[in-house]
């Protein structure tokens, strides 16, 4: 039964905003038809007399009285609801919900932040170029970790910030350390000893996991890390011209607190090759270069590496030290059944995948990828006699889902095919850790090779690498403890992993 | 910051997309800032291309000197209530069988409710029809003529009617030597401007007319008229946005007018006078929406600026006027309030947003001004203090800049946002946040609720592509 019930409450005065934000709270009660909390004012009883919530009682109010109406449906709701306005109405009716106001733009969060020196981008590519342009026009240097920016695009925004002695990072800049501050998808380097500080390295780098097992080796060498700058994939060639390249290495030159200077890159446009290392054999400081595909011997005046590791060593002055391969390789294959031949290779990082192409290609053994490294066959023009080295972080496979570093979980299938698959002998894989990584990309490898287990203990050889130190939020030895608990044969960094996958290969009966 | 700053400083980061990359740099102890990035709202590749263009280094200097320009204009107004006199007298051509509305250009068939309501109501009352009924077939028959307020100096709130006999309050820009032309409110309830039009209704307009309009001209006249600026400045600090909430403008404007009024009138008349301001809160609101077109009207037609010189609503659209094209409306159609109800009434009997009020949101009071008002803030649903806050800072993403003299206590007495730049509302995807009355979508009901609406994005998106086609073209 619908009952109207009025309540005043003398001398009580409420905000008119106030009082209707409770009387729609108190509306919403159950039961509640309709709730009225209005002053009682000459106008105000006329509107809930028209609304027909107006009883007697609250025709005696006053402009100073409140009035209480409600329709409810029986005298349990409309004491509910009473004793509910009344509470509000001692509590205070106005409930704030804390709402920190956080800058929507880049320009009004730089005003808030003025002594800002970097922008971080990290929007959908379509949308980079114009963040980076405003941060540019604002005074800031530019990290562009978003991919899909197009060449045109790149080339503006870094003549743009030449004008401006500003540095752009990228596009498709994954990594990158500024004084030693790892960002975006970085290594937690470890502290090294005070003692240890002999050479301090700064890099140059297209960016990803190349410098990331740069940095993680020369870490665990000793050497100290100083400056990490990513490039972009695209700044070396003959259309860009090596615009932020040539501008780290000014940079770097001209910082004292820097000893040596380290270029990873795919091998330059020919144009920009000469004007690059020219800059770099005079730049006064020593440099190593670890140009993927180039010649040994070629650059005169500098230091060339064919891998990252031999880079690290170089820079540090120590050894990571070498295992037996051949024998190594001797006792895997006696654990291997049926006529297994091929080597498949399932990357996360980019450049892990081109280097692992190289050392395989030097062993001898003839491979193919979607991201060939020269001398190696794209997948349209490869046949069965190629070895796949796959880079799964690429865009055919990127497509409406994440970075596979950032879900592994991309990997699995292709990983359960290839352990099924009779005719592979070695599976090579690496798995990144470090900052914007997975929290546990081991897992997913290990489940995968458990799932199998069970079933079928023929199945080829897993050997693996872990990019990663143990102050990286993932841990190195948990890591390595979940992969060689899940029995993959673990190496000590990359180019290790794929020397003895090469040897295996090459010593199959 | 030089590249050689940030290798020897060290990172100071800005993240722009990816939040897990600036959590990261925190976790480690470093200097690292978010913003709250959104894609652009805007899809269209065309509108994208226009904003591109606007902000492109060579165009963008020539638009922000224009804005530069623009924002010393409105920051240098000096508007003062001058006077009041009948809008037959002050606006030329309003004669017989013309109406003034509020909003972008519309023609009858188009008019909501209320706006039809309103006009019939202007009719009976300028005597050109006997009755609704024949005011209507008057106005359907094209007998006559419509025009936008803002296209004669005048605004008007919700319907925002301006017939030849009407009273119009006078605010003059000293600085400019412009005057604008603002209807006197007529208070709560059944009322013209929310398409009331019964005997009620066109009884308090004549007493408008024949009482309150001399009187309120005799006391301006007799002290010079009353400077505005201030008035405004003090209200901030009273918890008024001016368009929402005027209480505290219009007791301040009693106390400028009641000592002079106490001296040039009779007794009976002061009191009855001061009584009717007494009674509405809202009094003071067409005294702002005529400031603000005072303010406004001189930063019309800056060659390249981008900044907004009028917001506007008739019930059906919702226009827009940008200082670097001109008196070109861009209009798109209205969205609804979202808001609160009177007792007995909720959304669907709701018209659409409507009113030349937005003028006082351009020159960045109304829901710019959020900050100084938290009780308004109500008016979006939970909102506390705290969302006020939020709501004037958002809109400080898409202004010029700030005023320096109409400061907020509340934000350590930071201006109010001002002067609304359409690359910024593209570009964010931000559009003003309107304070507005809520009208009855029948006419002759009235005011039926109050709430916040958004100046609708493609409006803004039509005035870049036409400003960037201006630039280009020049």
């Amino acid at each position: 039964m619908t009952e109207i019930i009025n309540e005043v409450r003398k001398g009580f005065y409420l905000d008119s905003v106030a009082l209707m934000r409770l009387s729609a709270e108190i509306s919403g009660l159950e039961g509640i038809d309709e709730a009225v909390l209005m002053i009682g004012t000459p106008s105000n009883l006329q509107i809930m007399q028209d609304a027909g919530v107006l009883t007697s009682t609250g025709e005696a109010a006053s402009p100073n009285d409140l009035i209480i109406a409600l329709r409810a449906e029986g005298k349990a709701s409309a004491n509910r609801a009473l004793a509910h306005a009344n509470k509000s109405l001692e509590g205070g009716a106005l409930k704030s919900t804390a709402s920190a106001a956080r800058a929507r733009t880049l320009r009004s969060g730089h005003a808030t932040h003025s002594d800002a020196n970097l922008a971080l981008i990290s929007t959908p590519g379509s949308y980079a170029a114009r963040e980076a342009r405003v941060a540019l026009e604002l005074g800031l240097n530019v990290m562009i970790f978003s991919d899909n920016v197009s060449l045109e695009q790149e080339i503006a925004l870094k003549s743009q910030a030449k004008q401006n002695n500003l540095l752009v990072m990228g596009p498709d800049c994954g990594t990158a350390y500024i004084n030693g501050v790892p960002l975006a998808f970085a290594n937690a380097l470890n502290p090294l000893p005070a003692s240890n500080k002999k050479t301090t390295t700064a890099v140059i780098a297209a960016s990803g996991t190349g410098l990331q097992e740069f940095a993680v080796l020369l870490n665990r060498l000793g050497g100290e890390l100083k400056h990490g700058i990513g490039v972009g994939g695209r700044d070396l060639s003959d259309a860009v011209g090596g615009i932020s390249t040539l501008a780290a290495i000014d940079l770097l030159a001209n910082d004292d607190s820097i000893d040596q200077i380290v270029l990873i890159s795919k091998p330059p446009g020919p144009a920009t090759a000469a004007q690059v290392f020219d800059k770099l054999a005079s730049c006064g400081k020593p440099v190593i270069t670890c140009v993927f595909g180039q010649s040994q011997n070629t650059i005169k005046g500098l230091r060339q590496t064919a891998t990252l590791r031999d880079a690290a060593e170089l820079a540090s002055g120590e050894s990571l030290g070498r295992t037996d391969t051949t024998n190594q390789a001797k006792q895997l294959i006696s654990t291997l059944t049926g006529s297994r031949s091929k080597l498949k290779g399932l990357y996360t990082g980019g450049t892990l995948c081109t280097e692992s192409q190289l050392l395989l290609k030097s062993a001898g053994l003839k491979t193919a990828s979607n991201a060939p490294a020269p001398g190696s066959l794209s997948l349209e023009n490869s046949s069965d006699a190629e070895h796949q080295i796959l880079d799964l972080g690429a865009d055919e496979y990127t497509v409406g889902r994440p970075h596979p570093m950032i879900e592994p979980q991309v990997r699995v299938s292709p990983f359960e095919e290839a352990l099924n698959d009779s005719t592979v002998a070695v599976i090579l894989l690496d798995v990144v850790l470090g900052y914007g990584a997975h929290d546990n990309p081991a897992q997913p490898v290990v489940d995968t090779m458990n799932s199998l287990a069970t079933t079928n203990n023929d199945r080829p050889i897993v050997i693996a690498s872990v990019c990663g130190t143990d102050s990286d939020p993932q841990g190195l030895q948990q890591q390595r403890a979940a992969l060689i608990e899940g029995g993959i044969i673990l190496c000590d960094c990359n180019s290790a992993a794929a020397e003895l996958a090469a040897a295996i290969i090459n010593q199959l009966p | 910051m030089s590249a050689s700053d940030l290798l020897n400083n060290g990172p100071a980061v800005i993240g722009v997309g990816l939040q897990g990359f600036i959590d990261d740099l925190h976790a480690q102890g470093h200097n690292a800032s978010a913003i709250d990035w959104r894609p652009p709202a805007s899809k269209d590749p065309i509108v994208l291309a226009a904003a591109e263009a606007l902000s492109s280094s060579g165009t963008a200097l020539l638009i922000d000197n224009a804005n530069q320009q623009a924002i010393g204009r409105m920051h240098t107004a000096d508007p003062v209530l001058v006077n009041v006199q009948r809008a037959a007298d002050v606006i030329d051509g309003l004669g017989d069988h013309k109406i003034l509305h509020a909003g972008p250009p519309i023609e009858w068939q188009r008019m909501c409710g209320p706006m039809q309501g309103a006009i019939c109501g202007a009719i009976v009352l300028e005597g050109w029809a006997k009755n609704l009924s024949a005011a209507e077939k008057l106005a359907a028959g094209g007998k006559v003529e419509f025009e936008p307020n803002h296209h004669h100096s005048a605004v008007g709130p919700m319907t925002g009617m301006t017939t030849q006999s009407m009273p119009m309050m006078v605010v003059e820009n000293k600085t400019f030597g412009n005057k604008s032309y603002c209807a006197v409110n007529e208070g709560l309830g059944k009322v013209m401007r929310f398409g009331g039009n019964d005997d009620s209704v066109l009884d308090r307009l004549r007493w408008i007319e024949s009482t309150l309009g001399p009187l309120l001209a005799e006391t301006l006249l007799a002290r010079e008229g009353i400077g505005l600026k201030n008035i405004i400045a003090r209200g901030l600090s009273m918890g008024d946005e001016m368009h929402q909430r005027n209480v505290a403008c219009t007791s301040l404007i009693m106390r400028e007018l009641a000592p002079t009024m106490a001296r040039v009138a009779d007794p009976e008349t002061a009191h009855e006078v001061l009584q009717f301001i007494a009674s509405n809160d809202q009094f003071f609101l067409n005294i702002a929406m005529a400031m603000g077109k005072a303010i406004m009207d001189p930063v019309r037609d800056i060659g390249g600026s981008s900044i907004v010189t009028a917001m506007s609503r008739n019930g059906t659209d919702f226009g827009i006027r940008v200082s670097g094209c001109g008196d070109e409306w861009f209009t798109a159609p209205v969205e609804m309030p979202r808001g609160l109800y009177f007792p007995g009434f909720s959304e669907k009997d709701a018209n659409p947003d409507m009113g030349d009020s937005t003028i006082v949101e351009t020159i960045g009071l109304g829901g710019f001004a959020m900050a100084a008002s938290p009780a308004v803030a109500g008016f979006v649903g939970a909102g506390g203090a705290a969302d006020a806050v939020g709501y004037t800072n958002t809109m400080a993403e898409i202004t010029h800049s700030r005023n320096p003299e109409w400061t907020i206590p509340a934000l350590d007495f930071a201006g109010v946002p001002s002067g609304i730049d359409i690359r910024k509302v593209v570009n964010s995807g931000i559009t003003p946040t309107i304070n507005t009355g809520i009208a009855h979508r029948e006419p002759g009901i009235g005011q039926v609720g109050a709430g916040v609406v958004n100046a609708p994005l493609a409006c803004f998106e039509k005035a870049c592509i036409a400003l960037s086609e201006r630039l280009s073209s020049s």
